[in-house]
């Protein structure tokens, strides 16, 4: 499905131009770059510069420096997109800098992401790809243009080499760098559109292995900067006690030994806890533990406990007198089921589970006035602009965001709480920049989790075992109800991003998704797949479920199940092929599982083992295929691969966060347990793009096969012994062995 | 005052005895390269070398370093030149990044005593080190490529 995009562009002043494409204004530009907290990988663009666009600065040296409009949490997305425009533009790959763009979602915003600046969704690169192409192009044809001016032929006589434009004839070229010094743009500017990009054949660029990340060597000699490593002149820190129960309020705060401390200069009651201001950050953080709190006892999340509420949950499922909103429907799943030959139904239930990022929630904030500033590891910087204008009383426009590198995100960092506190605290001290700084603690109390769910699923099956109908029930509280209201109220109360994946490519006569939407109050959020992540698991373990039950191979039925689909087919038969799927192992098992979620097809296959005493799963290998449509940098997509299978395995194994009457258990890595290098499993990924596919996305498209992966294998071992409760905990694991 | 060198320059540090030596590096010296993780010795972000030995800063007072040796990332190599760090890079090892200066000062201290270790050995001492991003088969890949290479 390509549809046809034109770039309309017209000259703002002799140096500067307009581009817009559809409806979307995106690049007015002229003048210096915004300082931002880069270190390593900024450079600073000098007065007098060309600057084609709003993307892309080209210096009289011939320095291409471009923007890179999304957050760096470690998906690689800082070098993907630039290398975007450095492709169509033909620049020096060598000669370019790149330079966080700053927060301006009319210039930077994603096209595909309702137009803002929010990473996430596995949607920078599907969003911006058309976009920056063609601003790549145009901004080679401007250059065209003026070379042409420059050596008087005319523009079909030139030709460009990386960083440079030829005439051949003459033998005669010029460097970027001489055209930004001597030329002019044109008048009227070269228009572009889909047609003017390069033929995939012409790339340079995209698709190469050799080109490495540009954010590591500042990652591998300590001079990255994240958002907690901020610095700036006469700062101060900041700390914030939060309430126990989310929702609670300090009621009486005695801060008599806090406020004694050497170096603390406020304390600072606010709706949710109580801030501290100080002069260094340890005098804070000891402050904390000395302010005595109490809190109102009102809230009702206090009557939230996770593993009650979980059996709630799973029983609101079954009870389909309880119906939801119907998220998806085809063909008639409910009398397929009524009227099938066997049917199997069965409940799928995940825990609460919670980020973690290594860098913990921080930011800083400097309010002058009615002007902010603020540095922060934000996913969000539109979204934050919001609600920093929020606390201070003035408009999102008089905010400023410098996003910083990110130590993890998994969606945590979409949330705006982290710099609240820092705006809230900086409002106190104006004119002083204020670095707020969680405690691990705190970053894992109160996280926004991923939904607690469960999931109720019924398949029909024909007596020969065809699949006729298929009904999904998923019960879970929202994360838009929250995050984005606007949004949910105008999809009629269903939550796409809870129930996302739960709709998949295998054909089945009759298909029936609802939603049922609980409220139990605890704000949870955003994670590594959200929703994909569990949807997924159960799909693919009931895949399995259903091949067991009719004794077919699993990989054969989903290739039965995908037969129209040769982009599901290739990865499913690659990763076959690369794990010898029909070798058996000695003590060990192999399960399959795929996913299309995000706009990639993935296929994985795990090989396990069980000590059937203690009930501790071993992952030993895990093989992936991927097709992403477009490769367009395939290491770093197998470095993404390898992010997902390693989380994927530990968030299926361990990863739990409990909580009763409202109170978080777990608090640090001593007691929300993450994976670590000993449990990680082997990895062999093959990346095996399909020439003339949409680009796909792949931040969070390698986790979500390999939880199921690992059940249908722990089945195939034992079996059948089927787990259906993430995490894959020992005493569940002893438990299903002996039911 | 407590005085220490830190990557071979003697420092004079005006905090409380009992601050972390891991919020003297990253705040009074702004050396930031070394990271905040958890605070309690779990997952070795904050590791640096006290005397050759890798230590986890967070739980290492200021009064424990006087007249000691502390070598962070910044000082791992002048000019990211340890075999580690090019391993780093021709592994692309790093993801977010967050973690992997702790990864560093944890895997140099390995090579420094065992220049030629097996994959458990690597394991073994690496355990200790959480990469969120789950970064641990480049690590492993890296360490071996630098052993190899050195």
């Amino acid at each position: 499905m390509t549809k046809t995009v034109k770039i309309f562009s017209h000259a703002i002043s002799r140096r500067s131009f307009l581009i817009s494409v559809g409806s979307l204004g995106v690049a007015v530009a002229f003048g210096g770059l915004v300082r931002n907290a880069f270190g390593a990988t900024m450079s600073l663009v000098g007065e007098g510069d060309y600057l084609p666009n709003a993307w892309v600065t080209i210096a009289g040296d011939g320095t291409v420096t471009i923007m890179s409009p999304a957050s760096e949490m470690g998906q690689g997305i800082m070098t993907t997109l630039p290398l975007l425009i450095a492709e169509e533009m033909d620049a020096d790959w060598e000669m370019v800098r790149i330079v966080q763009a700053p927060s301006d979602a009319d210039k930077y915003g994603n096209p595909g992401f309702y137009g803002i600046q929010l990473t996430g969704g596995s949607e920078s690169t599907r969003g911006y790809y058309e976009l920056l192409r063609l601003t790549g192009a145009q901004t080679r044809k401007v250059l065209l243009s003026s070379a042409a001016n420059m050596l008087d032929v005319s523009v079909g006589e030139l030709t460009t080499e990386p960083g440079r434009v030829v005439h051949a004839r003459t033998g005669r070229s010029l460097s970027y760098g001489q055209i930004a010094t001597d030329g002019s743009l044109p008048d009227p500017l070269p228009q572009v559109t889909e047609a003017d990009l390069k033929p995939t054949d012409q790339w340079r660029y995209i698709g190469r292995r050799d080109i490495p990340r540009i954010d590591l060597p500042s990652k591998v000699d300590g001079s990255a900067v994240y958002g907690i490593d901020v610095q700036l002149p006469d700062m101060l820190y900041g700390a914030v006690l939060r309430a126990p129960v989310q929702g609670e309020q300090p009621e009486r705060i005695d801060d008599s030994e806090a406020r004694a401390l050497p170096g603390i200069t406020h304390i600072v009651p606010l709706s949710y806890g109580v801030g501290i201001i100080g002069e260094t950050v340890e005098a804070t953080r000891r402050a904390k533990d000395l302010l005595n709190v109490t809190w109102s006892t009102s809230s009702r999340v206090r009557n939230y406990t996770s593993d009650r509420l979980l059996e709630h949950y799973r029983d609101v499922g079954r009870d389909l007198s309880q119906t939801g909103v119907e998220a998806f429907s085809e063909g008639d799943a409910d009398s397929a089921i009524t009227n099938a030959a066997t049917v199997i139904e069965v409940d799928y239930m995940s825990d609460l589970v919670c980020h973690a990022t290594m860098e913990p929630m921080n930011a800083t904030a400097l309010v002058t006035g009615d002007t902010v500033e603020i540095w922060a590891p934000t996913q969000g910087p539109t979204g934050t602009q919001g609600f920093a204008a929020e606390v201070v009383g003035t408009t999102p426009d008089k905010v400023k965001v410098n996003v910083t590198l990110l130590g993890g995100g998994f969606g945590r960092k979409a949330e705006a709480d982290f710099i609240v506190d820092a705006v809230s605290l900086a409002k106190e001290v104006e004119g002083r920049p204020v670095k707020v700084i969680w405690s691990r603690e705190d970053d894992v109390r109160h996280d926004k989790f991923r939904p607690l769910e469960a999931q109720h699923i019924q398949v029909g099956l024909d007596v020969n075992g065809n699949i006729t109908g298929w009904r999904h029930r998923i019960v879970a509280d929202s994360i838009f109800a929250r995050t984005n209201a606007e949004l949910f109220a105008s999809a009629g109360g269903h939550d796409d991003v809870v129930t996302e994946g739960a709709h998949f490519n295998y054909t089945v006569p009759g298909h029936r998704i609802e939603y049922i939407r609980q409220d139990n109050g605890l704000d949870i959020g955003f994670w590594f797949a959200v929703g994909v992540g569990y949807t997924r698991f159960s799909i693919e373990c009931v895949i399995d479920e259903i091949a067991a039950a009719r004794g077919t191979d699993p990989l054969q039925l989903r290739l039965e199940l995908l037969k129209d689909q040769p982009r599901a087919r290739n990865v499913i038969e690659t990763v076959g092929q690369m794990a010898e799927w029909d070798r058996e192992r000695d003590g060990r098992a192999l399960g399959l599982a795929y996913s299309d979620a995000f706009g990639s097809h993935c296929a994985q296959i795990a090989e396990v083992s069980l000590n059937r005493e203690t009930g501790v799963i071993r992952v030993h290998k895990v093989w992936c295929a991927v097709d992403p449509g477009v490769a367009i940098q395939p290491r770093h997509i197998e470095g993404m691969m390898i992010v997902g299978i390693t989380n994927g395995t530990g968030h299926a194994l361990f990863e739990q966060i409990n909580i009763v009457n409202g109170e978080v258990q777990e608090g640090n890595f001593d007691t929300y347990r993450v994976i670590r290098m000993s449990e990680a499993p082997e990895i062999e990924v093959a990346v095996v793009p399909t020439s003339g596919s949409p680009v796909g996305g792949i931040g969070q498209a390698g986790l979500p096969p390999v939880g199921p992966a690992i059940a249908n294998a722990v089945a195939r071992l034992t079996g059948g012994v089927r787990l259906r409760h993430y995490p894959f905990l020992p005493e569940r694991v002893k438990a299903a062995l002996g039911a | 005052m407590t005085a220490f060198t830190i990557n071979g320059r003697v420092v004079d540090v005006d905090a409380a005895q009992d601050t972390p030596l891991l919020w003297v590096i990253r705040e009074h010296l702004q050396l930031t390269g070394t990271k905040f993780g958890c605070g309690i010795a779990q997952c070795g972000a904050c590791t640096v070398h006290i005397d050759g030995a890798p230590t986890r800063s967070c739980v290492t007072w200021l009064e424990d370093v006087a007249g000691r040796e502390v070598t962070t990332i910044e000082g791992l190599s002048p000019d990211a030149s340890h075999p580690l760090q090019k391993a780093w890079i021709d592994e692309q090892v790093p993801q977010c990044g967050y973690c992997q200066s702790g990864q560093l000062m944890q895997a140099a201290a390995l090579l420094e005593s065992n220049p030629n270790p097996t994959r458990e050995q690597i394991i073994e001492h690496m355990d200790g080190n959480i990469c969120r991003c789950g970064t641990y088969v480049r690590v492993i890949s890296a360490i071996q490529r630098a052993a190899r290479e050195a």
